[in-house]
């Protein structure tokens, strides 16, 4: 009995054995709610590669598992000042461009500014780019503020006599000390990138100003409350606000939800795909993106996610409410006033969380 | 087990030793082997590279690469905690939050216990089953119902402001509270099973003779019944304290952007910091803190069972 139950488990790995040989596979891991998913099936019908899609919510999750290695991985999407440090950790391997006859729909002024994380673009294709500004409820806001409400300035966020009047229908904040310093530090008419503990200190004593009126800090739960009314006003991603915006739309709950860039400048992040040095099927990884910088495949999923991609050629193909929304692809004038930033190194990092948990826990 | 530990220790067969191997075997593998991982790291130094610290132990690099290594080891992390008052703070507030907690699920579980015991018999088995019963749903996703109930439009709010009691919502999400709530709720089977257990051997004749010479019945449970079931409190407050101290899941859901908790801390650590050595430097403090509780708990059942032999 127990010598036909072995035999039968040994048959059927062999069989699975077989097929995976038969099979080519890409293990993809994104951020959750970013692409259409019909992008994937499209994929395996047209190549006849399987895609195995897993989500992640944090480039920290993120990193840890990509600094464990071993992950079995083909394709991750980290963000710029993330992926600029594990490059240095030797987590990926170089692009192979002679594979991606694609690249050449890519947008040449987002290359440059990925430059910065990614010299040469030599790891990485941009996927989605965005800002981090202001999302809100704008019945709501307008009852606490009045009609002149500073929603297109940091003020409503940093002075205390305006958020303090939205505490009652809730603050939500990204839980992101490597974008809410950087805001902070930009609002003060400091260097937004700067590296030094004092601003670093000085951004802090900011933020815990303001510390009494949020109600949490949290990076993705705000898209939900923000939708279903329970908060009046979120720091967040531009494309998880737009989100927002819509489910509240598709829900005619009677909540408007806006989102704004605001005057005094905000922070531009970049989505970057990137291959790891031990992912077990690279030319499968190259093929998806390959695929994924075709035109019309970028352009659906942009007009899925509402996020800005680095495709150029895409844009004719864009829908009226992605590329006509100032929110998503911004005029030339306020992406003049849009800053990056660089990733910290390890030192001033423990003074950034470290200063971060102090904000958080009202210390 | 009692007469075992007597003054003759019987000699034990080659069966005997294999079965008392496996359990060791098991805590080896699955305790020792990884506590010793995670103390190695807590011993090494934060870098850029896969993995993220230093020295690995690369045993292709040879002998004298290893004592090098071994060379590169410091307590400097665990001096580290006792500079930033952050540590202490986030352990000590997680040693009140899984106190009050437990305190508050006995207040809650001993009646239920209680009531289940002095039960008709039949009725026993699909009273425990009811007790069981929330395992069949995934934990994460009863923590996230609370959120449900207890935001400022849910469904607790709602219910008192319609019934009048409240004229606005009540703030219990994201508070000390709402974290409270959520350890009561998701901790109270682990201490209603062992109460039960102890109350349900409880001999009834006691009682009853209580009641023959005279004892009211509430004189007779302060007496009786209570004193009896201590191992069955004690047993069940540790199934609750001790995994309510490095409770994650439930601060971070419902708890506010202040509730200090040393399950937070350490992810903060972990995947903000990427600081892998000092995170596994608070593990280990951790471990310690909960070593304790459980030692005294050891004891005591061994005098326990002393007394009792």
């Amino acid at each position: 009995m127990l010598k036909s139950l072995l035999v039968g488990v040994a048959a059927v790995g062999l069989m699975a054995g077989a097929a995976q040989a038969q099979d080519r596979v890409v293990n993809v891991f994104n951020w959750s709610d970013y692409i259409d998913e019909t992008i994937l099936e499209d994929f395996t019908k047209e190549t006849g590669i399987k895609v195995v899609y897993d989500v992640f919510d944090s480039n920290e999750i993120l990193e840890t598992k990509l600094l464990a290695g071993g992950t079995g991985y083909d394709v991750v999407v980290p963000t710029g000042t993330f992926l600029s440090r594990q490059i240095e950790a030797g987590v990926f391997s170089k692009l192979e461009k002679d594979k991606l006859s694609n690249i050449s729909n890519m947008w040449k002024e987002i290359e440059a500014r990925v430059e910065k994380y990614d010299p040469g673009n030599a790891y990485s294709i941009n996927y989605m780019w965005g800002t981090t500004g202001i999302g809100y409820n704008v019945e709501k806001v307008k009852a606490a503020l009045g009609e002149n409400a500073p929603v297109n300035s940091w003020d409503i966020v940093f002075k205390e006599e305006n958020i303090s009047k939205l505490k009652d229908c809730g603050v939500f904040v990204l839980d992101a000390p490597t974008e809410l310093i950087p805001a902070a530090l930009n609002y003060l008419g400091l260097d937004p990138d700067s590296k030094e503990k004092g601003d670093i200190e000085k951004a802090g004593e900011l933020l815990k100003s303001v510390r009494p009126y949020i109600q949490k800090f949290h990076s993705s739960e705000y898209i939900n409350a923000l939708a279903n009314g329970d908060i009046c006003l979120a720091v967040g991603w531009s494309g998880d606000v737009l989100q927002a915006r819509d489910r509240a739309a598709e829900a005619d709950n009677g909540v408007t939800v806006e989102y704004s860039i605001p005057k005094e400048g905000a922070l531009m992040w970049f989505d970057q795909m990137a291959i790891p040095a031990d992912a077990p099927n690279k030319a499968e990884a190259h093929e998806f993106l390959n695929y994924i910088m075709r035109p019309d495949v970028m352009a659906k999923a942009s007009n899925y996610v509402y996020y800005a991609n680095g495709n150029k050629a895409s844009q004719a193909l864009l829908n009226e409410d992605v590329i006509g929304d100032t929110a998503i692809y911004p005029t030339e004038e306020t992406v003049n006033k849009l800053y990056t930033v660089t990733a910290y190194g390890p030192r001033i990092n423990r003074t950034v969380t470290r200063t971060w948990t102090d904000v958080k826990s009202g210390q | 087990m009692a007469s075992a530990s007597g003054n003759s220790i019987p000699k034990r067969s080659l069966g005997g030793w294999a079965l008392i191997a496996v359990p060791y075997f098991w805590l080896f593998l699955f305790f020792l082997a990884p506590f010793f991982i995670v103390f190695k790291i807590s011993l090494s130094q934060v870098a850029i590279a896969i993995p993220p610290y230093f020295p690995t132990f690369d045993l292709g690099l040879g002998l004298d690469n290893l004592i090098e290594d071994l060379k590169e080891f410091s307590v400097e992390n665990y001096l580290f905690l006792t500079e930033d008052d952050l540590y202490w703070k986030s352990y000590l507030s997680s040693v009140m939050i899984a106190g009050i907690s437990t305190f508050i699920t006995l207040l809650v579980g001993y009646p239920i216990a209680y009531g289940m015991a002095r039960t008709p018999k039949k009725w026993r088995p699909t009273l425990l089953m009811l007790v069981i019963l929330p395992f069949w749903t995934s934990f994460l996703i009863r923590v996230y119902a609370w959120i449900g109930i207890l935001k400022n439009e849910g469904l607790l709010n709602q219910l008192l402001l319609a019934l009048g009691v409240i004229d606005e919502p009540l703030v219990i999400l994201n508070t000390n509270i709402a974290v409270y709530i959520g350890i009561v709720y998701s901790y109270l089977p682990f201490l209603v099973l062992p109460l039960y257990a102890s109350l349900e051997k409880l001999d009834e004749t006691l009682l009853e003779a209580a009641e023959d010479l005279g004892c009211p019945p509430w004189l007779a449970f302060w007496k009786i019944t209570l004193p009896l079931s201590i191992p069955g409190m004690i047993a069940g407050c540790f199934l609750v304290f001790i995994p309510a101290v490095g409770e994650f899941v439930i601060p971070d859901l419902l708890g506010g952007s202040d509730t200090l908790m040393i399950g937070k801390t350490l992810w903060v650590e972990f995947f903000n910091n990427r600081d892998w050595p000092v995170s596994s430097a608070v593990a280990v403090i951790l471990l310690l803190i909960l070593v304790i509780p459980i030692v005294l708990f050891q004891n005591q059942q061994q005098k326990m069972s002393e007394r009792d032999g």
